[in-house]
Formats: C-alpha cells, sequence, structure tokens
C-alpha cells in the first residue's frame, strides 16, 4: 500500500517509541555481545545510550590511551568484565623501545575503586606490576578470570599474591608475557581451600613449578578444563597430571623428553588413552620421537595442534600429522618442509589456520626445503583455510595468483620472506601482481602482512580492492608517499596500520590527516617523516596523539626537517599522555610536550 | 585491471612509478654499513647529542638529512642530489655486515626467538646511567666480545665503545666521569665485562649496565674465569 506519511503520523510514532519500558530494554540488549554491537546501541538515542551506560557489563578498550579511567568510570556504572590493550603490536619485535608506557597500575587503582565487583581482566601488551597484582588479590572480592597476553613487568611474587587471594579465580592466563623470576613456590599459595580452578597457562613462565604444588592443585579442583604447563615439568611426571585432570580439553605439555623407559612410556600411552576430551594440545618443548607414538590416541580429535616449540622433524611431524583428520589450526616450525605441507593438505580439509614459523631465523640458508610450494600445496587443498601466517625465503608472483584465485575466503594473510626486498624469483621483479592478486580475489581480508620486493603499484591495487582490511603491516616496502596514499585514502575499514623502513613521509600523512581519525592507531618508524610534518598534524588534530619516539634526544634540538626514528598516531578523548618516558614527545601545535612527572 | 584511484592527484605522478627495484634497494638502504668510525679516540656521551659539532642527527638508520621534504615542492625526484649522494653513502644490502645490524628482523617475539635455544632465556637488558630509556639485546646473536660492542655502539650511537677491551675504560669527554661496562651474573653479582670468556659470559650475563665508575666500589676485582 502506497501510503504518504505524514508529519503528524511520525510525529506520533516518535512519541511511542519514548514510552518502551527501559526493563523490557535492558533484557533486549542483554543478547547483544558484540562490542561494535553495543556501542552502535549506544549511538540510537539518548535513552538507549543512558541504559547501556547502567547496563553494560562487559568493555573492551583497544587502545589504553585513547580513553582515561576517569571517563570510563564516569560513563559506565558497573563493569565486570574489562579487556585493555596498550602497546602497538610491534612492541612484540622489540621495536618499540623499553619504558614506552601501558603501565596497567593507574587503571586498577581506579577500577578498584569504581567497579570493586569487577570479575575479569583481561590485559595485552601492558607492563604489569606486582604491586598491580596485589591490588587485584586485594580488592576484587569476586575476580574470577586474569588473562595477561604479551605482558611483563610482573614476578612471581606478584602470582603468589594472586594465588593467595583471589579465592574465586577460575582463570589465570599468562600468554608469552615475560615473568621475572623471584624464586620461591608461587603455586604453592592457593591455599588448600582453594578448589574452583578451571584453567592454568603457565607455559611462558622459565623457573621452575613445583611439581608437588602443582600436582596436589589439580587433585583439589575438580573443574580443571585447561592446562598448559611449562618446559621445567619433565615428560615422566605428565603422566601424574593427566591421571589426575583426565577431563582435560586444553593440554600444553612440558618438555617432551626423556630417556626411553618402557613403564615411563606406558603409563603416559595409557594416560592419554584415557583423555577422551582433550582437543587443543600445545608445548611439546624438545621432542623426542620415539615418544610421540603416546599422543596418537589424541589426534583424532584434536581440533588445535601448537608444535611451534618441537623440534621434530618432517618425517615425525608427517606421521604425526596423518592422525589429526579434524585439526582447525595447525602451528608449526618450517621442519614440516614442502613435503609435510602436502601431506597437511591431504589429511586436514578442516583446515581454518595455519602457521609457519622459522626455526632459524637469522641463518641465510639454513638446511630445510619449505618454499612457496607448500603454502600453494594448503591453499589448494584446504577448502576452509581463511588464516596464514607463513615465514619462508622465496616467494612467486605465480604462487599468489594461484593462493588468491583458490582461496578467496581468506581473511587473514601475513607472509614474512626473511630477506627484505626479495624479488619473486622467477622473474626477478617485484610481488605487486601477487599481493594484488590476493586483495582483489579475498574481497573479506581483514589482516595482511606484506614483504618482498614491493612497489607503490601494490598499494594502488590495495587502495582499490581491500574495502574490508583492518590491518596492515608494512616493512621494506614501496617506492614513495604514493603508496601511504593509495593506503590511506582507500581503505575504507582500516583500523591499525604498521609501518617501519618504507620511504613514506610528510606529504600522504598530511593530505590524509582526517582519515587518522577514523583509525585506531598508526605506527611509522624508521620512515620519512619530518618533525615539522609531526607539528603540523599535532596542530591540525587536537584529537588524535601524535607521539614522537626519538632516542636521540629532543626532537627540538634537530632541524625540523630530520626525520623522526619513531612515529605513533592514535585518536583519543583523553589529550595527551601524562605518563611519557623522556623518549617521548607529544606533538601539539608549535612544542613538543613531555610529561611533567618527568 | 586496476582501477585508477579517484582522486588525480598530479603531484603524486610519474617519477616514483619508475621506480626500479635497484633503485629502492638502495635509496631505502639498510644501516650504513661502512665502517668509517672517524674516532679513534674514545668519547661518550648521553644520547641525544651528536659527535659532529653542527648538531646534526645521528646517523644511525643511514637516512641523510639532505633529503628533500618539501611539502609545497612538486615531484620528489628520485635522481635529487640528495638521494644520489645517500646511494654512494649506503651500499647495497647484500653487504654481509649490513644483514648483521638489522635491527629486530625478521620479526619473530623474543619468546620465541628464547625457546629455540636449549640454555635458555638469552634477551638481556642494557642500560646506560644517564640515559632515560633501556634497550634489549639477544646474546645469542653475538659470537664474540667485539661483535657486542659493535652492536652496543649502534644501539647507543652516541658513544664509542670499539676501543674498550684494549683501552678497558670510557670516558665522556665532556664532565670527564669514567664509565665501565658491567653486568649482572646469574648469582646477581655485578660483574666488569670482558673478564671470562664469551661463551662462559653469554650464557651467565642477566643484565648489561654502562656505569659511571664513581659507583662501581662494590664491582668483584678481575677474577680468574670461572
Amino acid at each position: 500500500m502506497n501510503k504518504v506519511v505524514s508529519p503528524k503520523s511520525t510525529a506520533k510514532s516518535i512519541v511511542m517509541r519514548n514510552t518502551f519500558p527501559e526493563e523490557v530494554l535492558e533484557h533486549v540488549l542483554s543478547f547483544i555481545d558484540s562490542h561494535s554491537d553495543r556501542n552502535s546501541v549506544s549511538l540510537v538515542c539518548k535513552a538507549w545510550h543512558e541504559t547501556d551506560r547502567w547496563c553494560r557489563r562487559r568493555l573492551f578498550i583497544g587502545n589504553c590511551y585513547s580513553v582515561s579511567p576517569a571517563i570510563v568510570i564516569r560513563r559506565f556504572r558497573d563493569i565486570r568484565s574489562l579487556a585493555i590493550k596498550g602497546k602497538p603490536h610491534f612492541a612484540d619485535y622489540n621495536w618499540v623501545p623499553e619504558g614506552w608506557g601501558a603501565h596497567a597500575y593507574p587503571w586498577i587503582a581506579a577500577l578498584a575503586e569504581a567497579y570493586p565487583a569487577l570479575e575479569e581482566l583481561r590485559l595485552k601488551r601492558m607492563v604489569v606490576s606486582d604491586e598491580a597484582l596485589e591490588l587485584i588479590g586485594k580488592k576484587f572480592q569476586n575476580f574470577r578470570v586474569l588473562v595477561l597476553c604479551c605482558c611483563e613487568g610482573f614476578s612471581t611474587d606478584g602470582l603468589a599474591y594472586i594465588a593467595a587471594n583471589c579465592r574465586n579465580l577460575r582463570v589465570l592466563d599468562l600468554f608469552e608475557c615475560e615473568v621475572d623470576d623471584m624464586g620461591g613456590n608461587w603455586i604453592g599459595h592457593f591455599p588448600d581451600s582453594y578448589t574452583s580452578l578451571e584453567s592454568l597457562n603457565v607455559s611462558c613462565i622459565n623457573s621452575e613449578l613445583r611439581f608437588s604444588a602443582l600436582e596436589r592443585l589439580l587433585c583439589r579442583c575438580p573443574n580443571m578444563k585447561a592446562l598448559r604447563v611449562n618446559c621445567t615439568v619433565p615428560l615422566d611426571k605428565l603422566a601424574i597430571l593427566l591421571e589426575k585432570a583426565p577431563r582435560l580439553m586444553d593440554l600444553g605439555t612440558g618438555l617432551f623428553m626423556t630417556e626411553l623407559r618402557p613403564e615411563v612410556y606406558k603409563r603416559l600411552a595409557v594416560a592419554f588413552s584415557r583423555c577422551k576430551e582433550i582437543r587443543s594440545l600445545s608445548g611439546l618443548w624438545d621432542v623426542a620421537p620415539s615418544y610421540l607414538p603416546v599422543v596418537y590416541p589424541i589426534c583424532p580429535m584434536l581440533t588445535s595442534l601448537n608444535l611451534s616449540y618441537a623440534t621434530i622433524r618432517c618425517p615425525d611431524l608427517i606421521k604425526l600429522l596423518t592422525h589429526c583428520q579434524n585439526l582447525q589450526r595447525l602451528w608449526v616450525l618450517d621442519f614440516i618442509e614442502d613435503r609435510g605441507l602436502e601431506v597437511l593438505a591431504a589429511s586436514c580439509k578442516d583446515l581454518q589456520e595455519l602457521r609457519v614459523f622459522p626455526s632459524e631465523p637469522y641463518n641465510q640458508e639454513p638446511n630445510i626445503s619449505l618454499t612457496e610450494q607448500g603454502l600453494v600445496s594448503v591453499a589448494v587443498g584446504c577448502p576452509k583455510l581463511q588464516s596464514v601466517l607463513y615465514f619462508c625465503r622465496q616467494m612467486t608472483n605465480a604462487a599468489l595468483f594461484t593462493i588468491a584465485r583458490n582461496r578467496p575466503n581468506l581473511t587473514r594473510f601475513r607472509l614474512c620472506l626473511i630477506e627484505p626486498r626479495s624479488a619473486d624469483w622467477q622473474t626477478h621483479g617485484p610481488l605487486d601482481d601477487g599481493f594484488g592478486a590476493i586483495v582483489e580475489h579475498c574481497k573479506d581480508l581483514k589482516r595482511l602482512s606484506l614483504s618482498g620486493l614491493i612497489s607503490d603499484t601494490v598499494f594502488e591495487y590495495i587502495g582499490t580492492h581491500a574495502k574490508k582490511l583492518e590491518m596492515l603491516s608494512l616493512a621494506f616496502s614501496g617506492g614513495s608517499d604514493l603508496g601511504l596514499h593509495y593506503v590511506l585514502s582507500g581503505c575504507e575499514s582500516l583500523r591499525k596500520l604498521e609501518i617501519r623502513d618504507c620511504p613514506f613521509g610528510d606529504r600522504a600523512l598530511v593530505l590524509n590527516a582526517a582519515k587518522l581519525e577514523t583509525m585506531r592507531s598508526l605506527w611509522m618508524s624508521s620512515c620519512r617523516v619530518s618533525y615539522r610534518a609531526c607539528k603540523l598534524l599535532g596542530q591540525k588534530m587536537p584529537r588524535l596523539n601524535v607521539e614522537v619516539i626519538d632516542e636521540r634526544g629532543p626532537p627540538e634540538s634537530r632541524s625540523d626537517e630530520c626525520p623522526v626514528e619513531n612515529l605513533y598516531i592514535y585518536r583519543t578523548v583523553a589529550g595527551p599522555r601524562l605518563d611519557s618516558p623522556g623518549f617521548v614527545w607529544t606533538v601539539n601545535e608549535n612544542w613538543a610536550m613531555r610529561s611533567p612527572s618527568l | 585491471m586496476v582501477a585508477k584511484p579517484r582522486e588525480q592527484n598530479l603531484e603524486f605522478e610519474a617519477a616514483e612509478r619508475n621506480l626500479s627495484p635497484g633503485m629502492a634497494n638502495q635509496a631505502w638502504g639498510l644501516e650504513d654499513s661502512a665502517t668509517d668510525f672517524k674516532e679513534t679516540e674514545l668519547t661518550l656521551g648521553p644520547p641525544g647529542e651528536s659527535r659532529d659539532a653542527g648538531g646534526k642527527s645521528g646517523t644511525k638508520r643511514g637516512f641523510c638529512e639532505t633529503l628533500d621534504l618539501n611539502l609545497t615542492g612538486s615531484n620528489a625526484k628520485r635522481n635529487d642530489p640528495g638521494a644520489q649522494s645517500q646511494q654512494e653513502a649506503c651500499p647495497t644490502a647484500k653487504h654481509p655486515a649490513a644483514k648483521a645490524k638489522l635491527v629486530g628482523w625478521p620479526p619473530v617475539r623474543a619468546l620465541r626467538k628464547n625457546a629455540m635455544r636449549s640454555d635458555g632465556c638469552n634477551y638481556v637488558k642494557v642500560a646506560v646511567d644517564g640515559a632515560p630509556y633501556l634497550r634489549k639485546v639477544d646474546l645469542e646473536m653475538y659470537s664474540s666480545y667485539k661483535h657486542l660492542s659493535e652492536a652496543l655502539e649502534d644501539m647507543f650511537s652516541c658513544f664509542t665503545i670499539r676501543n674498550y677491551f684494549n683501552a678497558g675504560k670510557l670516558m665522556d669527554p665532556v664532565d670527564g666521569s669514567e664509565y665501565v661496562l658491567a653486568y649482572e651474573d646469574r648469582d646477581g653479582d655485578w660483574m666488569m665485562v670482558g673478564d671470562i670468556p664469551w661463551q662462559i659470559f653469554a650464557r651467565s650475563c642477566k643484565r648489561i649496565r654502562l656505569m659511571k665508575s664513581s659507583e662501581t666500589v662494590d664491582i668483584e676485582p678481575i677474577t680468574p674465569p670461572k
């Protein structure tokens, strides 16, 4: 029916919408989990914004400096679960100088006052001190989940405090953290009355775990679902742990090597065969191949396998993989070689994610036959492959074409050619067309890392086609500012851009200054951005923090034309940082601000 | 196959597109590998002070200040004089010394690097008294004290420590204070760097510090290798 809607009837319907009961709205909103959806909900109208303020329980902060604790606390009344990310991604490779920032303590101190009912804290790339951990133990009575991913700054003393004081802890997950060893027996600090542990991941701790304490902990915690021990737990003790926790779904072993003893082997084999629920297997440091068969019984059920620390060679890898028909995720070293990847492609048709790491990243010519062919086999053979991280030493455009045509469903493609600026070894030319094919065919590509010989042409392809791209990583790429301009002006969904050693400079940045406010952050190191351009950006864009991170001293002491060492630009509503160290300057207008606390 | 970008920004056209890979390699080369250390005397200064009287920035990354970054100019020509001298100063990437100095490549996490060695963690922090920042070095990457001193020099480019292990001491010419290179071993003791064979040092060193010798009263005297 083609009814013309009169202004009067529209006004009436708006009035009716305002009387929608708040309790009903709250109930409906509680089903909306995704952070971005909740954010959208809060923008619909003032009433919905208000409701969201009061009933939001889970919050994600992608950059700890984009907002301040005070702003968060002012807006949300009662948060129970908080996730915060700190340093930029390149910090993982030590490209962000030590002491840059991302301190967790100020956040935790503020949260302790405002949200005493906080239950979950997930921190990534933050500096977490022992004092911060003590505060968690002391202030949050119902604390349940602590996940620290790529964090540092704390020691086993801080962990002891958590163990001793968090009576309701369910999850303690330390993923790839740097933990200082203060000796002692921190695991022994879980009280005898403590029984609620469900997930424990301490694989990154280098110091010894007191086995007897670990064993007693498992005995009294009946709900253990995930256990990842560290490399100090020997193989002959693993069986004991498995016997105490046969319902584990996620297992990270310790050292997988000991002298071959039949009774040890048998006990392990029996223990593994009783663990019918293991879906994820990791650890496996220093593998003795003769012990590998003990895990065969659990292989058919595995969906996730992390062999990236395992020193197993190709023949043993192949034997293992042929048992893992249901594998969805595989992390492995380049020991797998092309032939192992062929077997993977033939055996694991459900594979979604593949990561191949270099066993000898600094060796020019290791004795390992891993080339572009391996990746092509998997791309062609595994129809569900979505996510790739691949370190290798050679590549061709032809291989990239094949991958792109066969796997348009790729969402993450990270290729690292170990030698910077490696050309297509067949044509001796750049890899532009190959990567161009990737972005053209893989329309849902969200994350891309380029390497090898790359000119500005590829950035034109990326700007034209990569409309869903959210994160782009570049190193030793491109020919000029044009490359950066294509990316900034073309990639509509871009949130994070990280660049090192590329000839990108002032012009592209200044022209696309407005774009930077639509992104979470931009990192550029060893590029060609002058201090003058930084000042210009800082002046034009008050809602950006333009950080010059330069260990050569104050940028004012050098010419304005001199390129800055590192540049980190991120949008923020919190203004310039108050905790910058001596080598970070937040550039505003005509001067560079450094924190008064220095 | 490729659609034209929406904005026809004439400033960006031409020369950049014709850039050959070879030129790219040289123009944006790796760190300066030429070992043209002019100073033979030992100097020391906090970061931010350069050796040159003219106050030019350190050439740690090999970028020439003469490159034309004029925002209002037209095409940034590849073959401007600045870039050419850059090409001469920065030899091709194939130089082995240049490779060794490529900091932090390939992108492999520290924990992953350390785990590949069965002798445990070999990432150590390096601090310089008076400097506001730390660096980390991976001792496994070096095979000798000389190799390490070259890397430290690259990182803290404001001083020279090349001749350290001959002369034994470093001096800051500005205020005359002396510095020593010290390390903390696994027992928590602070020792002088260079006393023991490299392999043993690499395994026992937890932390390195360039400390003012006025603060070294409690450093152990030179002891025979353990």
